[in-house]
This record gives structure tokens, sequence and C-alpha cells, in this order.
């Protein structure tokens, strides 16, 4: 691929916890405009650090970073870039931090110097595309937590950016939020890269699956398939499975 | 928790402006804080009385909220009237019942009562959020209202977070007592309780950095000052007059 699609590109890293082993090690990422990209590996091995990396919340020990072909080192450099990826957190409550569901989406895009009707139309918008018309007034801290988790995509989706940054999106979603959210997801035109231990649901949303795996990144281009056993009550009886 | 018990009716108190409504019950309770004469306090308490009916309120609720202040008045009235020296009023046995203590003890109970009626009239009327916002709009400092806002808003977070490890403390068998071990349990879960708060307020401030938090809060809502508004407010400003001259007319 042309180097001028080249979104992200991560160069080198070398990223340690105080006190702690090196969680990445010479660690290298590269994300191509259009493609979507799945994060899966054990817990702790790092998978939401480089999140934090990319929107520049935690500062790397060596190696190079590189946003939309531009070398980023500094805090303000940062701010650029925050307005161009969207990173959905894994708590909601974290994200959600307005009283009202409009105050909070319309919080991006104002930062971003929108004036407030545009703002308002703006957030207006992204809440009827998810699916959410008519939460506009609900208070964010007595939403449910699907309700939260989609409140919380829109705030991000609102900014409009061209990578978004999602961070296990589907852990506590009922399987109908799950499906609507993959059908979101299939709908847009962004980049993206979602950390996920649910396998199905990279599957059906991504085009390549990565592995994290001592402060690494493991590539495997090929589908395996594999064969599950299980067992259930009334087997024997001739049956399909979905 | 909060409830906001006060917010749900429609009356004309609560269509009024938040901001009109914030600045006259703050003129209101310097007001009736300063009065001395009873005139003055009795008129207060009216003002303030039809402000609450006006607003239809749950007197229910208002009543309760009363006690609960008044209780503590009580205490008050258990030593005010007996410490304070003066011609005394009655005595009962050795203890002598001053009359200044008396009449200070009445003034104290009017004036609690004023100001805590006059406060659910028009403040707990708004939802929190509106009295932010309308803060904002009266140019107080952003950073007091950030602060105001976001204790609002992550009190309940918190309170969830009490409650999961009071709970997990439970489910293992944890029976409060007066007791070392109990103490140490509740140190702990506090001190947890605090790490978590202030983890959880940073990973806030990230999420805000994120979405481009310059350190700006921005308010949505717009409040224009109505004919009712207008009308209400020289209403008010009459009410306010009315105190003054009862309280000060003979002394100008």
């Amino acid at each position: 691929m042309e180097s001028t699609n080249l979104i992200i590109n991560l160069n080198e890293i070398y990223f340690a916890y105080p006190a702690m082993e090196p969680v990445l090690k010479n660690f290298n990422l590269k994300l191509y405009k259009g493609q979507r990209l799945g994060l899966t590996g054990q817990n702790g091995s790092g998978k939401t650090t480089i999140f934090h990396i990319i929107m520049g919340l935690l500062k790397i020990s060596s190696g190079d970073m590189e946003f939309f072909g531009k070398l980023i080192r500094e805090e303000k450099d940062f701010q650029e870039i925050r307005q161009k990826i969207g990173l959905l957190f894994q708590d909601s409550d974290d994200q959600l931090f307005s009283p009202t569901v409009l105050e909070d989406v319309a919080f991006g895009p104002l930062n971003l110097g929108k004036s407030k009707k545009e703002a308002i139309d703006i957030s207006k918008k992204t809440l009827k595309r998810l699916g959410l018309k008519g939460f506009e007034d609900r208070i964010t801290y007595k939403l449910s937590g699907g309700e939260k988790r989609l409140v919380s995509m829109a705030t991000v989706l609102a900014m409009e950016p061209d990578v978004l940054l999602l961070d296990e999106p589907t852990t506590g979603l009922d399987d109908k939020t799950k499906e609507s959210l993959i059908q979101l997801l299939g709908d847009l035109d962004q980049s993206y890269i979602i950390i996920s231990h649910d396998f199905n649901f990279l599957s059906r949303t991504t085009t390549s699956i990565s592995l994290m795996e001592k402060g690494q990144l493991l590539m495997d281009k090929d589908v395996h398939s594999h064969q599950h056993y299980h067992s259930h009550q009334h087997g024997t009886y001739p049956h399909k499975h979905n | 928790m909060i409830n906001e018990a006060f917010t749900t009716s429609n009356s004309i108190i609560h269509r009024l402006d938040p901001r009109l409504k914030i600045i006259y019950a703050i003129f209101f309770s310097i007001l009736v804080a300063l009065c001395n004469r009873f005139e003055a306090l009795f008129f207060g308490l009216t003002v303030t009385v039809c402000l609450i009916l006006l607003a239809r309120l749950d007197k229910k609720i208002v009543f309760k909220r009363l006690i609960l202040v008044n209780g503590l008045v009580f205490f008050f009235w258990l030593f005010i009237p007996l410490t304070f020296e003066g011609e005394p009023i009655f005595m009962l046995g050795p203890l002598s019942f001053s009359r200044p203590g008396v009449l200070l003890a009445c003034r104290f109970t009017l004036k609690t009562n004023t100001i805590l009626m006059m406060l659910i009239a028009f403040m707990s009327s708004m939802p929190v959020y509106t009295l932010g916002h309308a803060m904002g709009m009266l140019k107080i400092h952003p950073k007091l209202i950030l602060l105001f806002l976001m204790t609002y808003r992550y009190i309940f977070v918190i309170q969830q977070e009490y409650q999961r490890l009071a709970r997990s403390a439970k489910i293992r068998g944890f029976n409060p007592s007066t007791n070392i071990h109990t103490y140490k349990t509740y140190a702990y879960i506090i001190g947890m309780l605090f790490i978590r708060a202030s983890e959880r307020a940073e990973r806030v401030h990230n999420a805000m950095l994120c979405r481009g938090f310059n350190r700006r809060f921005y308010c949505l809502n717009e409040y224009f000052l109505t004919p009712l508004d207008w009308g209400i407010s020289f209403l008010l400003f009459i009410t306010l007059t009315g105190i003054i001259i009862l309280e000060w007319s003979q002394l100008i």
C-alpha cells in the first residue's frame, strides 16, 4: 500500500509503567486508510496501553510515532491528533461526564470550535443515527449499561474522527445491542482498531486480527477453520445450529 | 441519594428564569438573616410560605425537611434561653429562662425556617444541572461550576463503588461490630474509595482530553427573560422592599 494511506505508524515503541517490566518492547503497528484491525490478547498484555499511547495520554520512552504522515512528539501535536482519532473508553462512566446526553455529545464538537447551533445539530444527527432519538435530555448517569455504551459511541462519532479506537466495545452488551453495534460499525466509513476478546465479534467487524503477546503484535493473515465439540440434551435428534 | 424531589412540578415558580431565582434567593436570605424585628421576620415567613404554596411542592417532603432542620433548632432552644443573661421570664427550680434568650431563640427559629423554605421553593425546584448553568450565566467562575457539576455527576458513581465494596465485604460474612477488625475493614473501604475516586478522576480527565477539552465548559441552554419573569421579579422586589421598611423604617 502507498505510504500516503498510512494513518498510524508506530515504530519501535518502548514503554514501561514505573517499576514494572516493559509492556511494549520494539512494538510496531501500522494502520492504513480503510483498514479495520482487531486486537486481541491476554489481560495485561498492553492492548489498552497502545490506545492510550496513540492518544498521547501515556508517554513512551523511545520510538517514533507518525500520524497522517506527520511525526508526533509533544502534547501540542497530540491535541491536533485527538480531533482526528476518537477513543471509546472501556468504562462508559469515564466517558460520560456531562449531566445530559445532548450536552455530552455536543462537548466534543464545541471544543472543535463549532457554534452552539452546529454542535446541537451534529449531536442530534449522531444520536439519531445510533437509534438514540429522544435521548437528548436524559440524564447520563441514569442510563442503562447498553445505553451508556451507545451514547459514548455517539460522543466519539460526533467529533467526526478519521480513525476510531474501540476498547472492548462489547463488554456488558446483550446480543441485541451487540448486533446493532456490528451493523453500525459496518456502515461506518472510518478506519478503526477494536480491542476485544470476542472472536466472533471481531471476525464480523474487522478485516484482520492481531494478537498481542510479550509486547509484540503477531499477525495471522490466514483464516483457520476449527471444529467445536459440544453436547446438549436431545442431541441425537437431527438438528442445525446457527 | 439526591433525588431532586421538588423538580417535577410545573408551577409558575418552576417556569421562572433560574438566574432570577438564584439572585432573589440570595438577597432574600441575606436580608432575613440580618433582620431583628419580628414584623420583618413574620413578613418574610409569610412570603416564603406563599412561594412554597405557589410552587405546588409535595407538602409531605417539605415538612420532612423542615422537621430535620428543626431538630437541630431544638437544641438551641435547650441552651440559648438558659445561658443568655437578662431578666428571667420564668424559673424552673434552679434554672432561669431569660427573656432576651427566648426572643433570640424565636428569631433564630424564624430565620432558619424562612431561609430554608426560600431555598426549597427557589433552589430545590430546579434540577442541579440547571442550577450549574444558571450560575455560569451569572458569571460565577467556571472552575467552581465545573467542580460543582462534576461532584454531582460522580457522587453517584462513588456511591455505587462504595456499595460494591460494602456488598463484597458483606457476602464474605463481614458483620460490623465494635472491634478493631470492623474499624480496619471500614478504613480499608474508605481508603479504597479514595484511591478509586482519584484513579477515576484521572480517567475522566483523559477522556475529556481525548475530546479536545480546553478548560472551557460550554452551556447549551439559553434563558431569556419573559414578561412573566419581569412581572414576578417586580413583585419579588416589592417583598424585599417590604422587609427593609419593616426592619429599618424608624431608623431612617
